[in-house]
């Protein structure tokens, strides 16, 4: 029996420095992607992908497993699970405060969506589809700034 | 036919409609009448290969003999490929890609909500997943059929000749065959023809509201689910599994 020095606190810290590729200011532990961190006998981490044809799925896997070896973890294992499906309801609250911060609204239940600049409801949509699959192209009224917004999936 | 060789046969078959249509949806990039519409048709495509993606990953698993989801997409030959006739279609016109996708993703809503409940895991799972992206692209191309049927004249015209010309591919997706009976029998899968209800109500909807007329059932040509595809599948493949017929295996 083999006891890993590594406890899973940590690795769920390392974790939260791995970044999602397209939107960087946020962690995979933001986007609510990682379902399940093991370190028995080797360390095992669980991810979901967001949209089935993601293309960020292989890099973050290859940046997880990057992460754990940069930190002298040689034995890792990603699995990944579909099940229950990632939806944005998965993007934990600091991650929706960074979305913000760095100028893309987030993900709301609401009819509203608040302008990430000057945190205006007068805001219109200018197109349903954006740069990537999970962001429309919106526009504020007050402040005039284009801004994302991260859909609700 | 064992049970194995039931849930392979109807992961291929899920798995080629995904691909086949996203490489004819492909084939549309670049070339869209606007920059909305542009992004909206390459993420869709890409949500479709993801899905095939894991449809073949899941049937290379079941089936356990090594196959990769690119052996699957890129080196069988056009009679083992098994999806619908609907889907190999050349694009045609924006009208007629229109609504080969409202046809055909008015359909695949429900049999996904269907596969949902089914009792194999992988399928089910893969269903949740995929479901979610194709209520979006369902409510698209929903809203430009209304558009352009209810648009100009000029619209209105083209948009019913399109969906005049697409009607006799429709019938093979509710026509159960051998696989589809054992699927739904064993795994508890979806019933064809209770979705054939649902597809139909939902279609007269949507075409009531565009303004436009329901094509009458006539002749319905099938045979994609078998193998016997149109002459336009394998042009379709020549160019898609071009490189890795080629350079066999070659990875970048």
């Amino acid at each position: 029996m083999v006891t890993n020095p590594v406890s899973v606190a940590q690795v769920y810290e390392w974790l939260g420095e791995v970044p999602d590729p397209e939107i960087p200011v946020l962690s995979i532990l933001d986007l609510g992607i990682v379902r399940d961190v093991s370190v028995k006998d080797k360390v095992t981490v669980t991810l979901t992908p967001t949209y089935s044809g993601c293309p960020a799925t292989e890099v973050i896997e290859d940046s997880v497993l990057e992460a754990l070896k940069g930190r002298g973890i040689d034995d890792v294992v990603v699995n990944r699970v579909l099940s229950p499906p990632w939806t944005t309801d998965w993007i934990t609250e600091s991650g929706r405060d960074k979305l913000r911060q760095y100028g893309i609204a987030p993900p709301s239940r609401s009819r509203e969506i608040a302008c990430p600049q000057c945190e205006s409801l007068h805001t219109e949509l200018v197109s349903e589809f954006g740069s990537t699959a999970c962001k429309s192209s919106w526009r504020c009224k007050d402040c005039l700034e284009p801004f994302e917004y991260f859909k609700c999936l | 036919m064992t049970s194995d060789e039931t849930r392979i046969a109807y992961t291929l078959r899920l798995a080629d409609n995904a691909l086949v249509l996203a490489q004819r949806m492909v084939e549309m990039v670049a070339a869209e009448p606007e920059l909305e519409e542009e992004l909206a048709n390459a993420n869709f495509a890409l949500d479709y290969i993801g899905q095939a993606r894991m449809l073949y990953t899941h049937a290379g698993q079941l089936e356990g003999k090594g196959r990769s989801e690119d052996d699957f997409a890129f080196v069988r030959d056009e009679h083992e490929f098994r999806n619908l006739l609907l889907l190999e279609q050349p694009n045609g016109h924006f009208g007629d890609a229109l609504v080969r996708q409202f046809l055909f993703e008015t359909w695949y809503l429900h049999l996904l909500d269907g596969l949902i409940a089914c009792s194999e895991r992988g399928l089910s799972e893969i269903a949740a997943r995929a479901i979610k992206e194709v209520k979006y692209h369902s409510r698209h191309s929903s809203q430009w059929l209304v558009r352009l049927g209810d648009g100009t004249e000029l619209s209105h015209e083209r948009v019913q000749a399109s969906l005049d010309d697409a009607w006799r591919y429709t019938g093979e997706m509710f026509a159960a065959d051998e696989i589809d009976v054992a699927f739904q029998r064993e795994f508890d899968g979806p019933d064809l023809a209770a979705i054939h209800k649902l597809w139909r109500r939902d279609v007269e909807k949507t075409v009531a509201e565009a303004t436009l007329r329901l094509p009458d059932d006539d002749w319905m040509l099938s045979g994609g689910k078998q193998g016997r595809h149109s002459e336009h599948l394998g042009f379709l493949l020549a160019e898609m599994q071009y490189l890795q017929r080629s350079f066999p295996g070659a990875t970048w």
